[in-house]
């Protein structure tokens, strides 16, 4: 199983995600630039954090209509597992690979603090190694996380298990004040409908060891590669 | 020719820096309301190009936003 980090202008949490995969995971992983067209050696695709090209115009837009996007697009379309992380999930959303679509926070800052997130279904891939209900503390650091999807879609995301986390507090409980960002019911992680595209906020990478004192993301990649 | 695209949050969604504004100019006295932020993308385009396409291919989420093409 090889694992590929796609690499953006502008991603930053490339290295801390090879870093897990490679080091803590002990997976087969590369690097994926932006301008390749060639990812027929991979198996599972990560698109990591940062500010791809700025977030000019709007958070992921230029990183979406790249060649490598181009890729990943086929890659996704034909059942390959591709997960999202902060700007990932901006650039999936803004690819059209995801519903719905990620505005500025409703407080207008740079929100970066850890949340708690309740797992709302085990039934998918990047989920399965958890209990729905678990509740997890991951770090947050984005400006622009408020998802935002149209009622009729968020039943259908409801009906079909596409709902993966939810912003909480400690204990589980779902309400505007466990809600950060302003997102739609809370929504902090979805996937597509046939659960082979996954997108979140938080930073499972940067909660992975122990040393950086929270390890609760590594359930999400053993998840992965189970 | 010169032709700018004016890009709005959607009616109805929520706009954060459009609040802001009402809130600052109504704090100062203005009788104003429902200010809303977008953005202007200004470009030189050949006759030739559709503009249309480019704005809903490219630089668009229809989901959230609404434009309008103005041309000189």
């Amino acid at each position: 199983m090889k694992f590929g980090v796609c690499v953006f202008p502008g991603s930053n949490c490339d290295y801390d995600t090879y870093y897990v995969i490679r080091d803590v995971l002990e997976r087969d992983v590369r690097f994926v630039y932006h301008n390749e067209t060639n990812i027929k050696d991979i198996d599972i695709l990560i698109l990591p954090g940062g500010f791809s090209f700025g977030d000019y115009v709007r958070p992921g837009l230029l990183a979406s209509k790249t060649a490598l996007m181009d890729a990943v697009i086929d890659f996704a379309q034909k059942g390959g597992i591709v997960l999202g992380i902060c700007n990932g999930f901006q650039i999936l959303t803004e690819a059209g690979l995801l519903p719905g679509a990620l505005l500025p926070n409703i407080n207008g800052r740079f929100i970066c603090k850890d949340v708690y997130l309740r797992i709302e279904t085990n039934s998918r891939i990047l989920t399965n190694k958890l209990k729905k209900g678990e509740v997890l503390r991951l770090p947050i650091a984005h400006h622009d996380g408020r998802y935002y999807v149209d009622e009729k879609t968020l039943k259908e995301m409801e009906d079909n298990e596409q709902i993966i986390f939810r912003y909480a507090d400690k204990e589980g409980n779902t309400d505007s004040r466990s809600n950060p960002n302003g997102s739609v019911s809370n929504i902090a992680g979805i996937c597509n409908k046939e659960g082979n595209v996954f997108g979140m906020m938080p930073h499972p990478e940067r909660a992975s060891e122990d040393v950086l004192g929270n390890h609760d993301g590594l359930m999400l990649w053993y998840s992965l590669i189970s | 020719m010169k032709v700018r695209i004016l890009i709005m949050p959607k009616e109805g969604l929520l706009d954060p820096q459009g609040r802001a504004v009402t809130e600052l100019l109504t704090s100062k006295g203005y009788k104003i309301g429902n200010a809303r932020v977008g953005k202007v993308i200004e470009m030189e385009v050949d006759d030739s190009v559709d503009i249309e396409e480019i704005a809903q291919k490219y630089l668009i989420n229809p989901l959230i936003e609404s434009y309008k093409v103005e041309k000189e």
